[in-house]
Order: structure tokens, then sequence, then C-alpha cells
């Protein structure tokens, strides 16, 4: 039952995959082997190249793996035949699943923020040694290649003193400060947010989130009742095909209800011509498939919900009426 | 006869209720169907790209040091898993054999279409590249194989270190570079330092590692996010024939074993008839013994009238030969069969039940049989608007 609600719940769905992918970019920062090449020229370019290229990467998978991507661009793109097109619901849709992709890649660089290395990569050479004491003068290296050294523990050039590690946590401190104000600021955003939105417009954005919603769950059963006609297609093909090969030709009488049991076949075969809808031609399914994309049917279902019941009346042989039924 | 007209309400009424559970059954029947498919394709997707990773990280890279040999060991590691990967992925899907078929089967009466199987070969491939794709970028961020194969290539002058200092000979130079892979037999400390080597390598490698991570994931991006804008409508089409020929084929073995089950049963009850000499007739039991005739009807209903050796091949030779046409008939369509009307107990094409007509048939059998008339499928002939349900409730 748990995972029927979570089915049924695409919000929660997108969230657990949200937080799934965090956890995909904890584990893939942890798991990566930070390797700074202490070398002036290149530092820099490592450090932020590890800090900004993984949550682009981060991103654009958020986008990937989050089924709202799919039916907002189908909704926008889509001709608009009988069906109008509501911006609103479009851009509710396209926000939802930017702040979704957005949390990996937040992630990732808070925890590179914290953790420092990257900082002390890039930033080591900006230091001005003149507030530390010990720096090692005597290998006859420039100042900037001695910096540039820093984020390199196994340098035989730092061996006795305590230089090295007295930048290293000046500046990790730097990058510590920086990611906790990144973080507060966020958080703040995140609940102000939360408090302000329904002084705006809840009405609207009460309409807007249901469209959405059911935007996605007719997708949802439209993929499923193709499913389901595509078997009961298959089925019939087969059987079809078996019949034409039969070499006697018996003469089906069904006989009625009363003399012979019903067959699971029978039955099945009754639910099966539902199922199919009329539709039993290849030409009629690819008709119907353009017809979906191409000219999506208005938001009217009053027709088959409400429809016009025949009412059988019993009458006995005087005319009375004994008994009506619908 | 009010009696019987509830009773026959109240079946009506528990039927009604049935369908409905049933619905949500068929739904979630349908569900896993679709789920099932994909979510056993992903899964296996998911277990290669795990073995591709823990492949790596449990193989001992050894990296042979010598000048000539760097190289080829070096990328070689970094290209042959891969292809080994994408050719596994291939043998362990099983769209592919349904794929080579629909490619290779003669026309029949069901034309080919191309886009289907450009579709069913896109979404195979798309599959099979994931763990080759893991293979390469843990091998390039961890970097040991582009170590190996470029450490030759180091530019010394950029390290600081003066080009003829060392004294040595192109020759030794190279061979003490081709050392640095491994650490335990470098001996060229005085000439460069192997940590920064080393690390300047793994810098490049990483480097290359994010770039193609990158590259790959805007492609699938360009693919997946962007592909609703052009051609959505041939998407959806392909998609349901694709997933409507492997559908297709499940049925078509599931048929098959069900023939063949009672092929046997009625093989193996033929001849024991034929040795012992006695028919047991089927129309002969009583009716108290209605589940033996209810199984044997039903061996013979499922032998959907093919009883011979000659006619069960032909089935399978013309099933991959000349498939049949994508066009179902209607059970009891009469304009399009030229079937006999009464082949199907249809009393006729005009069918028209008014009420009055109901109500002067008040006995079961009359009953049984205009609702048996009006179930077996003259529904597009019975009122023309209104559907199968309307007829369904005149039935009472």
């Amino acid at each position: 039952m748990v995972l029927q609600y979570f089915q049924s719940n695409s919000e929660s769905i997108s969230n657990g995959i949200c937080i799934v992918l965090s956890l995909i970019s904890v584990k893939l920062y942890t798991s990566f082997d930070f390797n700074c090449p202490c070398l002036p020229q290149y530092n820099k370019m490592y450090a932020m190249g590890v800090m900004f290229v993984p949550p682009v990467i981060l991103f654009l998978l958020g986008v990937l793996v989050n089924r709202h991507t799919g039916v907002l661009m189908e909704e926008y793109v889509r001709p608009l035949g009988n069906r109008t097109k509501n911006p609103a619901v479009i851009k509710f849709l396209l926000s939802s699943m930017m702040q979704r992709a957005l949390l990996a890649p937040m992630v990732w660089i808070l925890m590179t923020l914290l953790d420092g290395k990257c900082f002390i990569c890039a930033f080591s050479m900006n230091v001005d040694p003149k507030y530390f004491t010990g720096i090692p003068n005597s290998t006859g290296l420039e100042l900037l290649k001695i910096m540039a050294k820093v984020p390199c523990k196994e340098d035989i050039i730092f061996k006795n003193t305590s230089f090295r590690k007295a930048v290293s946590r000046y500046v990790r401190c730097y990058s510590q400060a920086i990611g906790w104000s990144i973080l507060l600021i966020f958080i703040f955003l995140g609940a102000v947010g939360r408090v302000m939105k329904p002084c705006f417009n809840h009405a609207t954005f009460l309409q807007t989130r249901y469209w959405s919603n059911y935007l996605d769950i007719e997708q949802k059963l439209f993929d499923e009742t193709c499913v389901l006609h595509a078997r009961d297609f298959a089925r019939k093909c087969v059987l079809q095909f078996f019949e034409n090969m039969r070499e006697d030709v018996t003469v089906r009488m069904p006989l009625s209800r009363a003399f012979r049991p019903q067959t699971l076949q029978n039955d099945f075969g009754e639910k099966e011509e539902e199922r199919l809808h009329g539709i039993t031609r290849q030409d009629q399914v690819d008709h119907l498939l353009q017809m979906w994309y191409e000219c999506k049917p208005e938001l009217d279902v009053t027709k088959t919900a409400y429809k016009p019941k025949v009412c059988i009346t019993f009458e006995d042989h005087t005319g009375k009426s004994l008994f009506s039924e619908v | 006869i009010v009696t019987t007209l509830f009773c026959y309400r109240f079946i009506y009424i528990k039927k009604k209720n049935t369908k409905h559970t049933n619905m949500d059954k068929f739904r979630m029947m349908a569900q896993i169907l679709q789920s099932n498919q994909e979510s056993f394709m992903n899964g296996i997707c998911g277990i290669m790209a795990l073995a591709s990773a823990q492949l790596y990280t449990s193989f001992e890279f050894n990296c042979p040091c010598i000048p000539e040999y760097n190289y080829s060991y070096g990328i070689s590691m970094l290209v042959i898993p891969p292809i080994w990967f994408f050719l596994l992925g291939f043998v362990l899907n099983n769209n592919v054999s349904m794929l080579a078929e629909e490619w290779k089967r003669p026309m029949g009466e069901r034309r080919k279409d191309p886009s289907v199987l450009r579709y069913m070969c896109v979404s195979i491939s798309q599959r099979s590249l994931i763990a080759p794709a893991v293979w390469i970028s843990v091998t390039l961020m961890d970097g040991k194989s582009f170590l190996c194969a470029y450490s030759m290539d180091l530019d010394l002058v950029a390290f600081g270190r003066n080009g003829s200092a060392h004294g040595l000979s192109q020759e030794e130079l190279l061979r003490t570079l081709a050392k640095i892979p491994c650490k335990h037999i470098y001996d060229g400390h005085h000439i460069m330092s192997r940590e920064a080597a080393a690390r300047y390598i793994r810098c490049i490698s990483q480097g290359f590692g994010w770039l193609f991570l990158l590259i790959i994931t805007i492609v699938a991006f360009l693919i997946r996010a962007i592909r609703p804008c052009f051609s959505q409508a041939a998407f959806l089409k392909t998609k349901y024939w694709s997933h409507y020929v492997d559908t297709e084929r499940k049925m078509f073995d599931e048929t098959c074993t069900e023939h063949a089950k009672s092929f046997a049963r009625v093989c193996i009850k033929q001849y024991f008839e034929d040795i012992s000499g006695e028919i047991q007739s089927v129309h002969d039991h009583s009716r108290d013994d209605s589940d033996d005739e209810d199984e044997n009807s039903e061996d013979e209903d499922k032998l959907l009238g093919v009883r011979r050796q000659e006619t069960m091949n032909k089935v399978l030779w013309d099933w991959h030969t000349c498939k049949p046409a994508l066009s179902l008939r209607k059970s009891g369509d009469v304009g399009q069969n030229d079937e006999d009307v009464s082949q199907n107990g249809c009393v006729n094409a005009g069918l028209d039940i008014s009420p009055s007509d109901m109500d002067k048939k008040h006995d079961d059998d009359q009953m049984g049989f205009m609702a048996n008339v009006c179930q077996n499928g003259c529904t597009s002939v019975c009122n023309g608007q209104k559907k199968v349900w309307a007829v369904h409730q005149t039935k009472v």
C-alpha cells in the first residue's frame, strides 16, 4: 500500500528522485580523489573546474530524470488542438522542475566549500606569506611556486615547518565561512518564500497546481491505456491468425447461457472487446496517436460521465407498469 | 416473474460492482506490465554499470613501465573493456533478437516500418552504452591509465628542470620517464619528482574525465529534453508499435504453449481410445459431469481448429514468412467478412430490440437467447451511436 501511495503521487516520486540524486552527489564527492596539480598556472583552473563542472552535470541529470520535464516540453510544444494552453501551468511546471534540479548541484558546491580542498588549491597563491612564519626559502624557488605547492601534503619542501598547515587552515577557514553563509542565505530565502507564498495569488496557485497534476496523470493514463490496448490487439491478432489456419470449418454456434456454462474465454473476450474501444486496425491506431498530439481533446467529460441511459419499463398484459429498470 | 426479474437485477448490480474492481485490477496490471518491462531493462542496465565500477576497482592495474609497451597497455585498458561491456549489453538484452527478427522477416501481409526498427535499435544502444561510459569515466577519474600511457611525453621544461642538466641520452631519459607509473622501481628522483609528474598527469586525466561526463550528459539532455520539440506524434507511434511487436511475440509464444498442451492432451486421449478400442464420446456424459465436459470443450477451444502437424508447421512457418495484417475483424462483423451470418447465431443484421418486444418474452430461454444475441457481438449494428455499455444494460 505504501508503494501504491508513492506511485500514485508523482510529486513524492520526484522528491524521492531529487533526494537520491543529492545522495549520489555526496557519495561522488567523497569517493572522488581530489588531486591538486600544485603548479601556478593550473591550480585555479583545476579547482574551479572541480567546483563548477560537476554541478552542471548534476543539474542536467536532475532535469533529465524528472518526469515533469517530458510533460512540460509536450505541453509547451503541442499544437493548440481543441484545448487552450495555460501559460501559468507551464511556468509552474518549469519552476518546480528547476527547484528540484538545483538541489544536487547546491549540495555539491556546499560540500566543496565546507571541505575546503578546492579553495586551498585555488587560492593558496593569493595568501600573503608574511603573516606566517617558517616559509621555506632555502630551495631557491620563486614565492609563487612555493605558495602553489601548499595544497600538496607530500612535497618535501614543507617537511620541517608548520607553514603549510597554517596557510591551509587559514584558507579553509574562509572557505567554510563562505559555505555556511551561502547555506544560511538559502535556508532563509526558502523559509521566507514558504511563509509569504499564500499571501500572493493562492487561489490561482491552487488552480495551476491542480492542472499541472492533471496533465501528468493524463499522460500516464494514456500510456497505460496504450499498453493495455496493445496487449489486447496482440492477443486478438494472434488468435485470428490461428483461426485463419484452421482446416475444419466448424460452425461455432454459441448456445445460450442456460445450456452452456460460461467459459473463461467468453468472458475474457467480452472484456477484450471493451478494452479495444473499437480501434482494430493499424491505420486507426496511427490516426489515434497522431490526433492525440496534434489535436488534443477539450477538457469536457460531461458526455461520457452523464450518458443518457435507456430505461426499460416492464408492463403486464393490461398495460400497467410493473417494474422500471435503467 | 417479478422475483425472477429481481434476481436478474441483483446479479446485474453485483456484476457492475465487480466490473469496477476489475478495472482497478487491470490498471494495476497495466502498470506492472509497462513498468516491468522498462524497469527490468533499467535494472539490468544499473547492474551492469555497478559491475563495471566494481570490476575496475578489483582489477589490479599493472603498468609494464617499459617504453615500448606503456602506451598500448594504458590505452587498451581505457578502450577495450568498454567495447566488451557494450557487446555484453547487447547479449543480455532480450530485445535484440526481437529487433533482428523484425528486420529480417519477409514482408508478408504487414508492412515494415523503418522508424520502429530505428527506435528499437536506438533504445537498445542507449541502454548498452551506460556501462562502457561508467568504465571510461572511472578510469579517467582514477588516472592510472593516462599516467601509464603518457608519462613519457612529459615536458621537463615546464617543470622547471633544465633540458640537459641530467646528462642522460634521449633513450635513457625515456626509459626513466617510463618508470614513473611504478612507484617502487623509479630511480630518477634527481631528474624529476615522481609525485609532481604523477599529480600533473592525473590532473589532466581527471579534466578529461569530467569533460567526457559533461559531454555525454549534454547529449543525453538534448536527446531527451529537446526531443518533444520535433516529431512528437511520430514518436508516440513508433513507441506504441515497438511495444506492440514485443507484446505480440510474447502472446504468440503463450498461445503456442497453450496449444501444445491441449494438442498433447487430446493426442494422448485419442491414443488411449485407439488402443482400448472404445470411444468415449464427450456428449454421452451426463449433465452432472459438467467439469469434464468443460475441460474437454476447453481443450477443443484451445486447439483453435489446428489439429494436425502439417497445419501447425504451416502456422509456425507463416508466422515468420507471411505475418498477418494489423487489422482485426470484429466478432460478428457481417460487412467485413464473407462469413454466413447464421454462423455466429445472430438473428439478422438490423437488430432492433424495442421495449415492447422485450416484455413479451418472459421465460428464461428466450431471455437468455435474446441476451446472448445482443451480447454476441452485433454490437456494432445494434444502436449505431451507443456503445457496448448501453447494450449490456438492455440485457436485463
